[in-house]
């Protein structure tokens, strides 16, 4: 049966996430680092991916991971979004590291990899648009625009005509771009000059991405929903201290029925993330189509959370100096990332036999 | 000494022993269920001698699936569910003992059928600014009662109602208000049914003229009766929600199910709302899960008021959509006659009456725009409106 709830263990993992995040990357720092060119907080990702060991949750044991499951991984997402922290948590420690997983009878290299990537003393990134839903199929080759966190990256895993290849950073061209979100810089990415090791053939390597965007997909769910519950919590803070026509905002009822709203589709979210990163924990068969339906709902309430908090703000919403807009931008380029709501529903259509029409003759 | 609660064990070789006692194969329905309620079995958690053992309420599964093995009748919940849900605990926790034991067994067997007299056409989501007078006779003792409910399920075969009525019109509103017992054959009480959109009449107005109830029939204080209120009203809210579902065991599976047999009727604009509906669906039934799993942890939160507003919603849009999607079909309707029908249908009959009997949905027990309001401030801390309500006489109330 799904299990909904946190554990324990759970509960302690987010407090001592929240705590270093609270500590060492709050909103002053963040608006300090974006003004930088680089939001990536100095020392943030070794104390997070290595001394509290987040990076190796999902690899197991054996392979220098902590054996965890995606449900640990999930929980530090929410963390993550809440601060929207400039980490490549997801594109590394998630995705690469799924794909990597997902390499049946896996060479040294790959296990060589994964203890480098759980141990926190490499970050890899897979060179695919952070658009691609999990069943896209990436292009092989050539130049690949919009891949999250390519700038801090080690090691990319470059799909290509023949398989899978671990590359260098350093080989590659790698040209920053400007992105939406402030907090999870994207840049274009060209490795076709370096030769790179082969890690899985084609067959193979189409599989493990498509896994390592599912899973992706499944936890960025759980990103949307610690965003969209930040921004609430702010918005209920902020109405309850500011008066105007001589009275908390909060307390007139056309914005506390929509902070109530708000809260009814952040209850959703939550179950709908909580089954997404389950299914992923358990390998349920049943994930592609939970991955789908946390996805399609997730970006949208995150989306919306956002917008929310903004607009409930006032002007104060509308400066750069209050960080609502870090989570505007964050959730509006989460509703592209891994695939749109579309896209997932395209998906669900497909997988709860609900057909599109068919064209007549 | 007080002699320790039973245990599961213990409970289930009372069920062993009542069904061998009263075999449901040889025994009536009614003679069981009193056996039943006799042996303690009806709700573990009340107290001895009133169906109960004073067991641990979760232990109460463990017996229903030892007599539903067994082929047990039960007492058709559903349709008591007024008297299970609201009346009985309200009578337990503030009738006398005699009244206790006059009530409570024929409630639970359902040989008696109960029904709330709440909500009058001045006061509904306002509940408190009704309007309904209970004057006492100083000769007799007895309260006299003149006024009018509405919307009131179950009245035409009720035998009890749960009733609240004004004792003190110079007190604020929620001051003056107490809480009886009606019986519902006394001469004055008049039951008519009340048609809805639907054509049905599922509800009743009742209209109270010169009801005599005995002050032995009072539950709590007199002047306290918002408060006992709370009771009964607290115990709607949880038995609304809770149950299991599986996916697509709402609403969403009668338009998905339409879908997959009618292809001529599909359309793309309507294929991306129903995969939208869909995936609201399935969110919405996780979320009762996860309400379940808390509920079972011990942990309860305020979860149950998602799932009340986000059905109330759901089940508006997808049952919009189906009559749309039924094209020409959706400009037929079954059968507009009145029928007085003793259980409240809402995924039956057609996707019109579906459609029209769902827009009740968002304003049976509580509006949508009232839950929100306590949401906002019950859950989320947000301060109240001001209100000039509260520290004035109910008589001189703008009404």
């Amino acid at each position: 049966m799904t299990d909904l709830l946190y554990s324990d263990t759970e509960d302690d993992l987010r407090a001592a996430v929240r705590a270093l995040l609270t500590d060492r990357a709050g909103p002053d720092v963040l608006l300090g680092r974006i003004e930088t060119g680089s939001p990536y907080v100095p020392g943030l990702w070794r104390a997070l991916a290595a001394d509290m060991g987040a990076a190796g949750l999902l690899v197991p044991e054996k392979l220098g991971g902590q054996g965890a499951s995606h449900r640990e991984a999930a929980v530090v997402l929410e963390e993550l979004g809440r601060a929207v922290t400039p980490v490549p948590y997801l594109t590394s420690s998630v995705v690469a590291t799924e794909t990597l997983l997902a390499i049946e009878d896996p060479r040294e290299r790959v296990t060589g990899l994964l203890a480098d990537l759980a141990a926190g003393r490499t970050v890899a990134v897979l060179a695919v648009p952070l658009s691609a839903a999990p069943d896209a199929r990436p292009a092989t080759g050539g130049r690949v625009t919009g891949v999250a966190d390519a700038a801090v990256a080690d090691v990319l895993l470059v799909p290509r005509a023949d398989g899978l290849y671990a590359v260098p950073a350093a080989e590659a061209v790698i040209e920053p771009q400007t992105p939406l979100d402030l907090t999870r810089p994207l840049a274009a990415v060209d490795a076709d000059a370096a030769s790179g090791v082969r890690l899985a053939d084609r067959a193979a390597a189409d599989t493990a991405i498509r896994r390592g965007l599912l899973a992706g997909a499944g936890l960025l769910a759980s990103e949307q929903l610690g965003l969209a519950a930040w921004c609430l919590e702010e918005t209920v803070r902020h109405t309850k201290e500011r008066f105007q026509f001589n009275r908390p905002v909060g307390s007139f009822q056309a914005l506390k029925h929509r902070m109530a709203q708000l809260w009814l589709e952040i209850v959703n979210a939550r179950a709908a993330a909580r089954a997404a990163a389950d299914a992923l924990a358990t390998g349920s068969p049943d994930a592609p189509l939970t991955v789908a339906v946390a996805q399609a709902y997730c970006s949208k309430v995150a989306v919306h959370a956002a917008e929310e908090c903004v607009q409930l703000h006032g002007g104060i919403g509308m400066t750069w100096e209050h960080p609502a807009h870090l989570a505007l931008k964050r959730a509006k380029s989460d509703q592209i990332a891994l695939g749109s709501a579309g896209s997932h529903r395209a998906v669900i259509a497909e997988l709860a036999e609900l057909p599109a029409p068919v064209p007549s003759p | 000494m007080i002699p320790a609660a039973p245990d599961a064990t213990e409970l289930i070789a009372r069920a062993r022993k009542l069904l061998a006692e009263h075999s449901p194969a040889t025994t009536s329905r009614i003679d069981f269920l009193r056996a039943r309620f006799d042996a303690g079995l009806a709700w573990v958690h009340y107290p001895v001698g009133l169906g109960g053992l004073g067991a641990p309420r979760a232990l109460q599964a463990v017996v229903d699936a030892e007599l539903t093995a067994a082929g047990a009748p039960d007492n058709d919940p559903r349709r008591i569910g007024i008297g299970l849900g609201m009346a009985a605990p309200t009578v337990l926790a503030y009738g006398s003992e005699d009244v206790k034991a006059r009530f409570l067994r024929p409630l639970w067997t359902g040989e008696e059928v109960w029904c709330q007299l709440f909500s009058e056409p001045g006061a509904g989501s306002d509940l408190a600014a009704l309007g309904t007078r209970a004057v006492r006779d100083e000769q007799s003792g007895d309260w006299i009662v003149d006024g009018q409910k509405v919307w009131t399920s179950s009245a035409h075969t009720a035998r009890w109602a749960i009733l609240i009525a004004r004792t003190d019109p110079d007190l604020p509103k929620h001051r003056g208000i107490t809480y009886f017992v009606c019986d519902m054959t006394d001469p004055g009480v008049e039951v008519r049914p009340l048609r809805q959109i639907t054509g049905e009449a599922e509800f009743n107005e009742v209209f109270l003229t010169g009801v005599r109830i005995p002050d032995a029939h009072r539950l709590g204080e007199v002047g306290d009766g918002w408060r006992v209120a709370q009771t009964t009203l607290m115990n709607e809210r949880v038995s609304i929600g809770g149950g299991r579902l599986p996916r697509e065991g709402g609403m969403i599976g009668k338009a998905a199910a339409t879908w997959r047999e009618r292809p001529e009727l599909r359309t793309h604009d309507l294929h991306q709302r129903l995969l939208d509906l869909w995936v609201d669906a399935e969110v919405a039934r996780l979320t009762g899960e996860r309400l379940r799993q808390q509920l079972v942890a011990g942990q309860p939160g305020p979860e149950g008021s998602a799932m009340k507003l986000g059905f109330a919603r759901l089940n508006q849009l997808i049952s919009g959509l189906e009559v749309e999607l039924l094209g020409e079909e959706g400009l037929l309707y079954s059968d507009w006659t009145m029928v007085r029908p003793e259980l409240v249908d809402f995924t039956g009959r057609d996707a019109g009456y579906r459609y029209l009997r769902a827009k009740g949905n968002s304003i049976e027990g509580g509006t949508t725009e009232v839950l929100l309001n306590i949401v906002a401030e019950r859950v989320l801390g947000l301060p109240a409106e001001p209100r000039n309500d509260k520290d004035v006489p109910w008589k001189e109330l703008a009404r």
